[in-house]
């Protein structure tokens, strides 16, 4: 019990650390999501070949190989110097972003094509279509998959811990190395990641029955 | 001018030929019914006449603009021509309100109070102003349909398309949607209407078109076409629905 009420802080220090770069990330990835789908379904073969490249090629690849190719890959060319943790949010970033871009495409081609005609009959043009007739729809469909791809990519920062950033895994991993009681303080950081994971459920349960579709 | 002037128009899907060649024109306050057998390409050629269909030959003239001109900005075109269709495509999401009020805030008829006074006088019109605050899910189909036609007026359109408008339509409910269709043809504006309503057609029509198989094979007034009807697949066409 001693040893968790002392690991107890550095697991939180480490939890702050970890919301910190999944916020950031997530929120990334999902305007990277919608750039990428909207070039997928625009009306020029060259922009949906290379969103289709984008997707196909960080779909065919594990996180692990991503993240080590944006961190000691891109780094050892010298152009630029990222940190772990800027590499961390990135490679997560870029991650959900192609997996968002199928949710979001997907989504957006579940919409009637009556809704764009009416829209279109009116006089507004395809952005205005898009932006107040068909994402708002789109987007109250999308959202227990958004959810799911969120809590994905929670676990996925959990890896960043390899390259050395100090999020909640690697805290956990100093703390059950330091105070030999790793059984305990692993239960406590699968506690810890079942909890946060627990309320972003609840909080996407709450958005889905505030925005209920009609 | 002509409101629309139709040339020897074509479209096609792929190899499938659904326009081969239409032409007519349709003068200022003209109620036209468009009548023939499903698929004879009457709500494509409908479809045509705002270019929510791309045009694959001829030309369609609104007001004297050439549409199929790649240049010609269809949006401001479309602005002036009102589109119902068969299965509403209200927007879910939206209120009555919400929905009628749109289109004319977004593209800068007035500002949002102006709108909204203007969408309450069309509500009226058409007997829903109480549904306002209302979801398109909560209404039956014939009032859904009645706020389809008032969010198309409400940017003041000089065309109105009207697409099956009442095939959707339990039968008790026909009668409320043709009923401010009629109001509409009364009040002076035009009109073109792909309908199986022949009784509608029969009435408020200044000319009917039949269509079949990718030509208009007659037009006339309604009491002609439907008492005299000339060519044969007209004569069959309205044997079989009269």
């Amino acid at each position: 019990m001693q040893t968790i009420i002392n690991a107890f802080p550095y697991l939180m220090e480490g939890l702050q650390v970890t919301l910190y770069i999944f916020s950031i990330a997530i929120v990334l990835g999902f305007l990277l999501g919608l750039v990428v789908a909207l070039l997928r379904l625009a009306p020029f073969k060259i922009l949906n070949w290379i969103a289709k490249i984008f997707v196909d090629a960080i779909r065919g690849t594990p996180f692990i190989v991503q993240l080590f190719f944006i961190y000691f890959g891109l780094n050892s060319l010298g152009f630029f110097s990222l940190d772990n943790t800027t590499a961390g949010i990135v490679t997560v970033a870029i991650n959900a972003g192609a997996y968002f871009s199928e949710i979001i495409r997907a989504g957006i081609q579940s919409i009637d094509k009556g809704q764009t005609e009416a829209a279109r009959s009116l006089g507004l043009g395809s952005t205005q279509t898009m932006r107040h007739i068909i994402l708002p729809q789109a987007f109250r469909r999308m959202l227990p998959t958004i959810t799911n791809q969120a809590i994905i990519s929670l676990k996925d920062t959990s890896l960043l811990s390899v390259i050395g950033v100090a999020d909640l895994t690697q805290e956990g991993r100093i703390q059950a190395s330091a105070t030999f009681d790793a059984f305990n303080v692993y239960l406590i950081l699968g506690i810890i990641y079942f909890i946060v994971i627990y309320l972003l459920s609840m909080l996407a349960s709450f958005v889905e029955r505030k925005f209920v579709l009609r | 001018m002509s409101m629309i002037r139709v040339e020897n128009l074509k479209k096609s899907f792929g190899d499938l030929e659904v326009i081969k060649d239409m032409s007519t024109v349709v003068e200022e306050k003209e109620v036209i019914c468009v009548i023939g057998p499903s698929g004879s390409g009457k709500s494509t050629f409908l479809r045509c006449l705002n270019r929510l269909e791309d045009i694959s030959g001829g030309h369609v003239y609104i007001e004297g603009t050439d549409i199929t001109n790649p240049k010609v900005d269809i949006n401001k075109v479309r602005q002036d021509v009102g589109m119902v269709f068969q299965q509403f495509n209200l927007f879910p999401h939206k209120t009555v309100l919400q929905n009628v009020t749109l289109a004319p805030i977004k593209l800068k008829k007035g500002d949002q109070k102006a709108a909204e006074k203007k969408a309450y006088e069309l509500l009226d019109k058409v007997g829903l102003r109480e549904k306002a605050k209302a979801y398109p899910g909560e209404l039956s189909g014939g009032q859904k349909q009645r706020v389809a036609i008032a969010r198309a007026l409400a940017m003041d359109p000089k065309i109105m398309l009207f697409d099956e408008p009442t095939s959707a339509l339990d039968p008790e409910m026909v009668g409320d949607v043709l009923d401010v269709m009629k109001q509409l043809a009364r009040e002076g504006m035009t009109m073109v209407v792909v309908t199986h309503e022949m009784g509608f057609a029969a009435e408020m029509g200044d000319r009917v078109l039949f269509i079949d198989g990718g030509y208009i094979v007659e037009e006339n007034v309604p009491k002609e076409l439907f008492g005299n009807p000339q060519n044969e697949r007209t004569k069959a066409f309205l044997s079989k629905v009269l």
